[in-house]
């Protein structure tokens, strides 16, 4: 089946099988590998992306699914080369050791502060409460998250921010 | 990660049209809305329908809307809205209680309410929310749409009255004068599915020390249509002491049917249900008084 | 000198938090085919016959291999890390759900996991042995007809029985208790895979895997396919988590590389969540019966436990070779004791196999476990405060060196200190007051201490070996004319950031900036042979190694500095990143410009043949012994047996800390472990032989709403025989944390009566102790 995604910014055109995974169409087809997979039952969220702005765990809906709209991956978080105070954030403040869950989680902690841009650390918690970080015992990325509000130039700055 | 079989894949931009595409393809056809109750299940390869019938692109199921008596719910509607809308919050504060612990932040945002309930899975929250509730669901098929009580909805673990030609698109909740409603969950874990959990939603009389009527919904714990009919009979019409309400959980206890597994043993979860059962009468009776929540 | 010690950010975080990251499953090579295993749906059955035809007739698969196609190649079967063997495909039998029985190679991962439903298994089902307590019953199933011992693997005791026996028939009180430490698994969040490249016409393989230990897999790899060692390349990319998981050589990347043999192409294979939970190695799994002995105001005099280990299917608990228990005869713990005597039992079952993994430093999580239990178990029964206890009976600083009853040397360690740091940031008595006040009111809160020494950074040589391969571990430095330098370690990091610490490392010994090291690993063709990282090796042994390198370094430098400054070299010292003249400091050279000369045309000195580049390999003249006390403090709801962790205190003591902020990152995850390891994690099964925890639905991990946010302090008790005094910090918390959890969640139902409780504390095995009628954890259904 034929589908146009536009990604980062980018349109693509593919063909595709129904049953395609959004996650495998961004790794595999579109060689987009910052985003990863970790499970098998929607638990770990190491696959969220942005779908039409809107946070989405990627294992979970098929590439199909996604035609026509936008997606936003780690990759297309940068503006103008600059990175993300997320980003940033998350090296100031030691949120990340081996990396593996680190693009979920930042793509989740900049959709929050777009949301809500002075979050406490309990609704930090509560926001990255479905994806798993075996490594930092979460701390350090309710630390970056925190940092990140502090140091945000960019609350309110996306563009088409209308979450539909 | 796991992957789902081959499938194929129509998309409908309205319900007459999705209606055909059931139709065309029954009994292999699968609604796909959300897709975060379907989609898990066709990757462990436990549901391998033939054809996908996406209905995401059909405007006007997506919506939360009071109407003089009645809030109605879009069968599109997302656990997110529900937990974002305040009328719903403000009359129904068992549907706030249980989406704040359904699954997680961002399953919220796609997982719709419709989806959730017609996969039927016994340990749904909002299926038992529902019949505290006493809603009800209107469902569309070739011959129209008809009305079935949420208390009738769910004939089994996974399975629903709606036919493989029909489609879910709305769920109703009356709205009631002088009612406070609760739900209460234990899991393993944040986000889990319940080991066990009940909802309630009680309406009292004028003097407000008597059940006018009542509705308890148990998750998980084999309840028949997700209610407990017996303790709901027990307590209509009975005064208001801590006596009764535990003894409604002891009714309730006494007739669900638990199974053991690795989320519990099921003498522990017919507990949980003549203690969580108790627990949710007194918030509900509490919140019925406008006292605090 | 500390100079570029301290906390500063990691180098490694610039392509991490860009997604730039490259794991195993990231890389696409040319011609690459995907691979996918058919695994048993039986835990014991026997292979009647296996058919492939309609898989091969898939126009999109390539090839399938089964057990008698590995057996052509001598693959069939591969030697486990602890001297058994282990089916890479099945021949004769299944012996745990989700053994590997095919291997399926397509164009494309989809097409490979639907050719897995086109082959044909004809299973003879036999009785699964499935409880290990019924292991060694006669009758019982037996799982390794090919083994002359039946389901018994080992039997080892440590320590002094006659001893320990009189000081237990002396004592005014014992204490016992059977406990279990069950199942679990690391499960990283990146799972193994390996991309197989085989090269027929120069017969070189290179493998791209998910390997904590690159040249221990190499030699290995070696040995199992018969390729010479030189003609093999491991290449370890970035890990997405280890802890222990990533050590053993697992058939799926055996599988890839002889698909790669027979298709003459790339084969990639990476497994899916399950898989990982149900073949990959777990942790734990001791059945422990403990006892400790003690006088009647509180002074333990000895400890005894007798221990049956379930291994799974095959022994690939992964330890030195000298000890099938690993470490956990290190339980007597952090106090003085008299005697000590323990008995392991090893058994084979059907499950997958095992035992050695996730922080367990060799098997101190289950020692630790057990000791801090029963300490608390006597405390309560001498009616003492548990804090009072422990502070009684720690070792006291001037009492280092201390030799254990069972015969390890702990190097260094002011235990009370650790202690009462704890319990004055805890607000101890505080906690008590409120613990008594709310009991008054119906609330149940608990307050659980642990005090740990763990033993880390195996080694010497003489002692520990993994299947012969003796585990010291090298470093190999240069430095460029310009004065930049590259680091060679044999370790692997998989987050830990071996890139930034070790960088500090060799910038502190050299006087340069860690900006000007770069650190290299994880590929065997460029790195010094070493056994890897687990056991939290990397600091004590790698890191050590590091820092000789860099002393050789420096002082190939003063040899060149004093040709250069016309100078002997006893006339120079090394000041603030110098060597300069002694009384005349303003003369001197930094190693950048020493390294400049040491390339150019100028005469040399003896010993230097034309640049500063130096190497070693550390031999460790004894474990290193980190140490903490935790306070972990709990609210408890009896009605529905749900349990919120409220509070974690931890004090941890590693010696010197080369980057705070990465020794508390360590620690902050072992704190989840432990509330994981002690509320929610288990791997368990039906009496039928089903696993029940292959998924992370129900294998359950913490969230960011179930850790509090820790509490850390530290103290410092710097190693003496470590070349920096560090001792290493991996796997502590983990060890640590979840005696500390039981031992608040037990405080908090003591008014129940309530003595002890078996992990996981869920809520309904914390409800079933309440009620006097406790779960057996490890199983299933109760």
């Amino acid at each position: 089946m034929k589908i146009t995604v536009t990604v980062n910014g980018t349109d693509y055109a593919r063909v595709v099988e129904p049953r395609l995974l959004l996650i495998h169409f961004l790794r595999d087809e579109l060689r987009l590998t910052g985003s990863h997979w970790g499970c098998d039952t929607s638990n770990c969220g190491a696959c969220v992306v942005w779908l039409d702005e809107t946070p989405v765990k990627s294992c979970t809906v098929l590439a199909v699914m996604a035609d026509g709209r936008r997606i936003t991956t780690i990759e297309g978080l940068p503006r103008n080369g600059a990175l993300d105070p997320v980003q940033e954030a998350f090296a100031a403040c030691h949120g990340l050791q081996c990396g593996f869950c680190t693009p979920g989680m930042i793509m989740t902690a900049r959709w929050l502060l777009d949301q809500n841009p002075d979050p406490s650390p309990e609704e930090i918690r509560e926001a990255i409460s479905g994806q798993v970080c075996r490594c930092t015992g979460y701390e350090n990325i309710v630390r970056s998250v925190r940092w990140a509000a502090k140091h945000d130039g960019r609350a309110g700055d996306r563009a088409g921010g209308d979450g539909a | 990660m796991q992957v789902p079989a081959q499938v194929e894949y129509e998309k409908a931009s309205s319900v007459e049209q999705a209606l055909a595409l059931l139709a065309r393809y029954a009994p292999g056809a699968r609604i796909l809305a959300g897709g975060h109750s379907l989609i898990p299940m066709m990757k462990l390869r436990l549901a391998q329908p033939e054809v996908l019938i996406d209905i995401n692109a059909i405007t006007g199921l997506r919506y939360i809307e009071p109407t003089a008596d009645e809030l109605r719910i879009g069968a599109l509607a997302r656990h997110a809205d529900l937990l974002a809308a305040t009328v719903a919050g403000e009359n129904f504060a068992i549907l706030h209680d249980a989406e704040r612990v359904i699954a997680d932040p961002v399953v919220r945002q796609w997982g719709t309410i419709g989806g959730s309930l017609c996969q039927a899975d016994p340990s749904e929250d909002l299926s038992a929310a529902f019949a505290a509730l006493k809603g009800s669901m209107i469902i569309h098929g070739p011959d129209g749409s008809r009305e079935v009580s949420a208390r009738a909805f769910h004939t089994g673990p996974y399975q629903t009255v709606v036919a493989p030609d029909e489609m879910l698109t709305e769920i109703r909740l009356p709205i009631r004068l002088d009612g406070g409603s609760a739900y209460m969950k234990v899991a393993r874990r944040i986000g889990d599915w319940p080991i066990g959990a009940a909802g309630a939603a009680v309406w009292l009389t004028a003097g407000g020390d008597r059940i006018a009527d009542v509705g308890i919904g148990l998750t998980a714990v084999g309840a028949t249509h997700f209610v407990a009919a017996e303790a709901e009979e027990f307590l209509r019409g009975r005064p208001v002491t801590d006596e009764t309400l535990a003894q409604a959980g002891e009714i309730a206890a006494e007739h669900c049917r638990p199974g053991s597994d690795q989320r519990g043993p099921a003498d522990y979860k017919r507990h949980l249900v003549r203690e969580l059962t108790a627990r949710v009468l007194r918030r509900a009776v509490s919140r019925a008084r406008g006292q605090a929540s | 000198m500390t100079g570029a010690y301290g906390p500063r950010p990691r180098k490694e975080d610039a392509r991490f938090i860009r997604g730039q990251g490259t794991f195993v499953d990231d890389i696409a090579v040319p011609g690459m085919l995907h691979g996918a295993i058919l695994r048993s749906p039986l835990a014991h059955a026997r292979i009647v016959s296996v058919d492939v035809t309609a898989a091969l007739a898939h126009p999109a698969v390539v090839a399938v291999l089964t057990g008698d196609d590995l057996a052509e190649r001598g693959m069939a079967w591969m030697p486990t890390v602890f001297g058994d063997v282990q089916a890479v495909l099945a021949t004769d039998k299944v012996r745990f759900q989700g053994q590997e029985v095919a291997f399926v190679v397509a164009t494309d991962r989809y097409t490979a996991r639907d050719a897995l439903e086109l082959i044909a298994v004809d299973y003879e089902p036999l009785p699964p042995l499935m409880d290990a307590l019924t292991a060694l019953d006669p009758g019982a199933p037996v799982v390794r007809e090919d083994l002359p011992g039946g389901n018994r693997i080992f039997d080892w005791s440590a320590g002094d029985k006659a001893a320990t026996d009189a000081a237990f028939a002396a004592a005014d009180v014992v204490v016992g208790c059977d406990m279990i430490y069950p199942r679990s698994h690391p499960a990283p969040l990146e799972t193994c895979g390996a991309i197989a490249e085989y090269e027929a016409v120069g017969g070189r393989l290179t493998l791209t895997v998910t390997s904590q230990a690159p040249h221990a897999h190499r030699t290995m790899y070696a040995a199992i396919t018969g390729l010479p060692e030189h003609k093999i390349r491991i290449v370890s990319p970035d890990l997405g988590g280890g802890f222990g998981a990533k050590v053993p050589v697992y058939p799926g990347y055996l599988c890839a590389i002889a698909a790669s043999m027979a298709t003459g192409r790339p084969v990639k294979w990476v497994e899916d969540r399950s898989e990982n939970l149900m073949s990959t190695t777990f942790a734990r799994d001791y059945h422990m019966h403990g006892e400790i002995a003690a006088t009647a105001d509180g002074e333990i005099l000895a400890l005894r436990a007798t221990v049956l280990a379930d291994h799974g299917a095959f022994n690939a608990a992964a330890q030195p070779s000298k000890f099938p228990a690993g470490f956990f005869h290190i339980f007597t713990g952090s106090y003085q004791t008299r005697a000590a005597y323990c008995e392991v039992t090893g058994v084979f079952t059907n499950k997958a196999p095992g035992g050695v993994a996730y922080s367990c430093s060799f098997r101190i999580t289950e020692a630790v476990y057990l000791v801090e239990r029963l300490t608390d178990m006597l405390a309560r029964e001498l009616g003492m405060d548990p804090a009072e206890l422990r502070m009684r009976n720690l070792l006291r600083p001037e009492q280092f060196p201390y030799t254990t009853p069972s015969g390890w040397q702990y190097d260094s360690g002011d235990y009370p200190r650790a202690l009462r740091l704890a319990l004055d940031m805890a607000g101890y008595d505080d906690l008590r007051r409120e613990q008594a006040e709310r009991r008054a009111r119906g609330e149940y809160m608990g307050i659980g201490l642990s005090f740990f020494t763990e033993g880390v950074g195996a080694g010497p040589r003489s002692q520990m070996d993994i299947l012969g391969l003796a585990m010291s571990d090298g470093a190999d430095l240069r430095v460029h004319p310009t004065g930049k330098a590259v680091l060679a370690i044999s370790v692997q990091t998989q987050g830990q950031g071996h890139e930034t610490t070790f960088a500090q490392l060799v910038a502190n010994e050299l006087g340069i900036s860690p900006d000007d090291v770069d650190v290299v690993h994880g590929d065997t063709d460029r790195t010094p042979f070493g056994l890897g990282t687990y056991g939290s090796r990397s600091t004590p042994v790698s890191g050590a190694a590091a820092v000789v390198a860099a002393t050789r370094v420096r002082d190939r430098a003063r040899v060149v500095a004093a040709a250069m400054l016309e100078v002997a070299a006893d006339d120079l010292e090394w000041l603030d990143g110098k060597w300069r003249v002694r009384g005349d400091p303003d003369l001197g050279f930094g190693i950048a410009e020493i390294a400049q000369a040491a390339h150019s045309t100028i005469e040399l000195p003896a010993g230097v043949e034309g640049h500063l580049d130096a190497s070693a390999v550390y031999n460790p003249p004894n474990l290193t012994f980190p140490f903490g006390a935790y306070i972990c403090v709990t609210d408890v709801d009896p009605g529905t047996g749900e349990v919120r962790v409220r509070r974690f205190i931890a004090v941890d003591d590693c010696g010197v800390r080369i980057n705070p902020m990465i020794v508390e990152g360590q620690v902050h995850r072992g704190l989840a472990d432990g509330i994981g390891i002690a509320l929610m994690q288990s791997i368990v099964f039906d009496e039928t032989g089903n696993c029940l925890s292959g998924s992370f639905m129900d294998y359950l991990l913490p969230t960011s709403l179930e850790c509090p946010s820790p509490e850390l302090g530290e103290t410092v008790t710097p190693s003496p025989h470590h070349p920096v005094g560090a001792k290493g910090i991996g796997e502590s918390a983990t060890v640590g944390s979840p005696a500390a959890v039981v031992n608040s969640v037990v405080d908090a139902l003591a008014p129940f009566g309530v003595v002890h409780a078996d992990m996981p504390l869920t809520p309904g095995n914390v409800w079933r102790a309440i009620q006097g009628r406790p779960v057996r954890t490890d199983l299933s259904l109760s």
